[in-house]
């Protein structure tokens, strides 16, 4: 009864080192201990500077309207609701590993599982922003909401995807935070226990809400996180096919179509891994967590982004392939004159999206670029640009050219306050990220703990012997005994 | 309601393995385990304890079956009853286009319902005040706590659990409040659940 469970010598392990649990205790919430690094401070500074440009730009939109922004005749959306798609597809990623792979039971979510989280919830309170804004008199956003008013009741419209989009990105966004904070109970509970001054004591005393470890507790908190996980995979599923449907059930040529639900999804889930990844390379390097989130956790999430850029890549093509096939001259003249066509005025943005989203990933098919970090974080990078350009494709290469040559749009550019929006919510983001990384646990510990025995370097060291014996002994046992 | 002061002979262990035999031993000779803290979750404790299955995915279905009936009933009331709209000529009753909703308010209700009442069950509160056996309960010890009952001799029993294995024993009195829980109440004896 040494060992409880057994895992296979060929699993490379997931955590690195000499570990016992007190020492996963000690790697991991050291960090939240100490006084923040020189690194942390100027990073942290930027992002409020970014955040309150950010600020200013939306005071500046909610004072002089919406002509802030360079919207115009037929393009009525632009960089505001490409900014909203691609930051929800980033949140997509954090359901994905701390959900999906716990019901394909994956062990080496455990490392990553709870940043990502966190960087969910981060972009979807970006996310959030661009159409609550963008809605101009936003005083008046709770008209989404189905309350009994004095107009009637006028109740809002159940029909349309966007009020869907309402009800989707608020569940989702809540769904996330329970789910995201009941696992972070008993990791709170580790630093409260640890704490040596009063105020630390108290404040992690009451962000655990007096968690005490009790067996009861466990079995309930498993029974919760696997239900939650089963909620949330069909949920993220559902999110990003609803924010396809506010583009897949207009009649706009380019939005018009039915693959868009698994395009999109597939969409999200590869730039959320790509934000996962620019993330966990610089937060694993910072706070020193090399053991936990290994190169081989690097190489798994690379193994998704091929895997979902392919996805995608095969929807473009089928995209473009329908639109011709399809004989709709106004759906195959989007396609073939404002977006593969390299001279039209977005042309470019539609080979930067092919090139960053479908060629590059291909990388990935080697192992060794797939271990390499520099290769990793560059390539993040770039999945997380041709992302952007994918949302900027569709919406504005659909609508600047409208059914009537007369109304076409002049070239569309956003304004420096356009522009300032989005950097604010790169602001909020990493504000909200550099403060999770300083006062939050950015690996789930005990998780990390109860596959420790099983994937700990140190533990499967052990085993081999045992493995050796037990198979030796296997092939005496069966295969001489049946000669 | 569990309440008042308490007395419990607690000991710790340090390797699960150990752990694991302890609590069988502890059981057989007739001690009833008031609980045993852990840092992480030990697959197979909860049974080694005798401690039933909890139900609480049953309530989650429950809330789950709720969120769907009031998003259907609501969305019908509105727009067949209260106010109908007419969009596009479709039909008033517009069931696929409510699907969506129906199912966001699914997944919302079972998912907020199941956390409250797991915060309810497992007493889990910001300001709650309770009594922790062992600080390293949340780092790397197994912390096993037995209470004490007038017929129970505290140094045989701190005894026993060092011969078990446990490396640091110790007496500690508790002022318990309604957060203690009473887990032990439904752990069979261990005699009952083998039948010997």
């Amino acid at each position: 009864m040494s060992l409880l469970k057994y895992e296979s010598q060929l699993r490379e392990p997931l955590v690195d080192g000499n570990k016992d649990y007190h020492q996963v205790t000690e790697d991991i919430i050291k960090p939240i201990e100490m006084k923040p690094s020189r690194l942390w401070y100027i990073g942290f500074y930027i992002s409020v500077v970014l955040l309150l440009f950010g600020v200013y730009s939306v005071y500046r939109e909610v004072t002089y309207g919406i002509g802030q922004w360079n919207l115009n005749k037929t393009i009525g959306w632009g960089w505001d609701i490409t900014n909203f798609v691609w930051w929800v597809g980033i949140g997509h990623a954090g359901t994905l590993i701390s959900a999906i792979l716990l019901l394909f039971r994956q062990g080496w979510r455990t490392g990553v599982n709870r940043a990502a989280e966190a960087m969910t919830i981060f972009a979807v309170m970006c996310a959030g922003q661009f159409p609550i804004w963008h809605m101009g008199r936003v005083w008046m956003a709770f008209f989404v909401l189905p309350y009994p008013n004095s107009r009637g009741p006028l109740w809002v419209n159940f029909n349309s995807p966007l009020l869907w989009d309402v009800f989707a990105i608020s569940t989702y966004f809540t769904v996330s935070l329970l789910f995201w904070y009941s696992g972070l109970l008993p990791d709170l509970a580790t630093v409260r226990d640890r704490a040596k001054t009063k105020l630390r004591k108290l404040l992690y005393g009451i962000a655990s809400f007096g968690w005490t470890g009790s067996t009861k507790h466990w079995q309930r908190h498993e029974s919760l996180s696997l239900v939650l996980a089963g909620l949330s995979t069909p949920l993220v599923l559902s999110v990003h096919t609803i924010v396809s449907f506010d583009f897949a059930t207009s009649v706009i040529p380019g939005w018009h179509t039915t693959i868009f639900p698994p395009y999109f999804v597939a969409g999200a889930i590869f730039s959320g891994f790509a934000m996962v990844q620019t993330l966990l390379i610089v937060v694993r390097k910072v706070m020193g967590l090399q053991d936990y989130i290994t190169i081989g956790h690097i190489d798994a999430m690379n193994k998704v982004i091929v895997l979902t850029g392919s996805i995608v890549g095969c929807a473009y093509l089928t995209e473009l392939f329908i639109a011709w096939y399809g004989q709709n001259p106004y759906e195959w003249y989007v396609f073939k004159e404002n977006r593969a066509n390299p001279f039209s005025p977005y042309g470019w943005s539609y080979w930067l999206m092919m090139f960053c989203n479908v060629v590059s990933p291909q990388l990935f098919w080697s192992r060794k670029l797939r271990r390499n970090i520099a290769v990793t974080f560059f390539m993040s990078i770039i999945v997380n640009i041709g992302m952007w350009y994918e949302r900027f494709v569709i919406i504005v290469t659909s609508v600047y050219r409208d059914f009537l040559p007369s109304s076409w749009s002049t070239y569309y550019s956003p304004t420096i306050w356009e522009i300032g929006f989005y950097l604010g919510t790169f602001g909020l983001f990493f504000t909200c990220f550099f403060l999770f990384a300083k006062y939050f646990p950015v690996i789930a510990v005990a998780e990390i703990k109860s596959i420790l025995k099983t994937s700990g370097e140190n533990y499967k060291r052990k085993m081999t012997d045992i493995e050796k014996a037990d198979s030796e002994k296997f092939y005496h046992e069966e295969v001489e005994h049946a000669h | 309601m569990a309440g008042g002061i308490k007395k419990f002979v607690v000991g710790s262990f340090e390797d699960e393995a150990v752990l694991f035999p302890a609590v069988k031993n502890v059981r057989k000779a007739g001690y009833k385990i008031h609980d045993v803290y852990t840092p992480f979750p030990v697959h197979g404790l909860d049974h080694a304890l005798g401690l039933r299955e909890t139900s609480l995915h049953t309530a989650g279905f429950i809330y789950a079956i709720t969120g769907t009936t009031t998003a259907l009933t609501f969305m019908t009331w509105v727009f067949t009853k209260d106010w109908p709209l007419n969009i596009g000529g479709k039909p008033y009753f517009a069931l696929p286009a409510w699907i969506p909703i129906t199912f966001e308010l699914t997944v919302l209700f079972s998912a907020v319902g199941m956390v409250l009442t797991f915060c309810y069950l497992c007493q889990l509160s910001p300001f709650i005040k309770k009594h922790h056996f062992h600080p390293r309960a949340t780092d790397d010890l197994f912390v096993m706590a037995i209470e004490c009952t007038d017929k129970t001799n505290d140094s045989e029993l701190q005894q026993f659990l060092e011969r078990t294995g446990a490396k640091e024993v110790n007496v500690q009195v508790a002022e318990t409040g309604w957060w203690l829980g009473r887990y032990d109440r439904d752990q069979k004896l261990y005699r009952d659940e083998k039948g010997y």
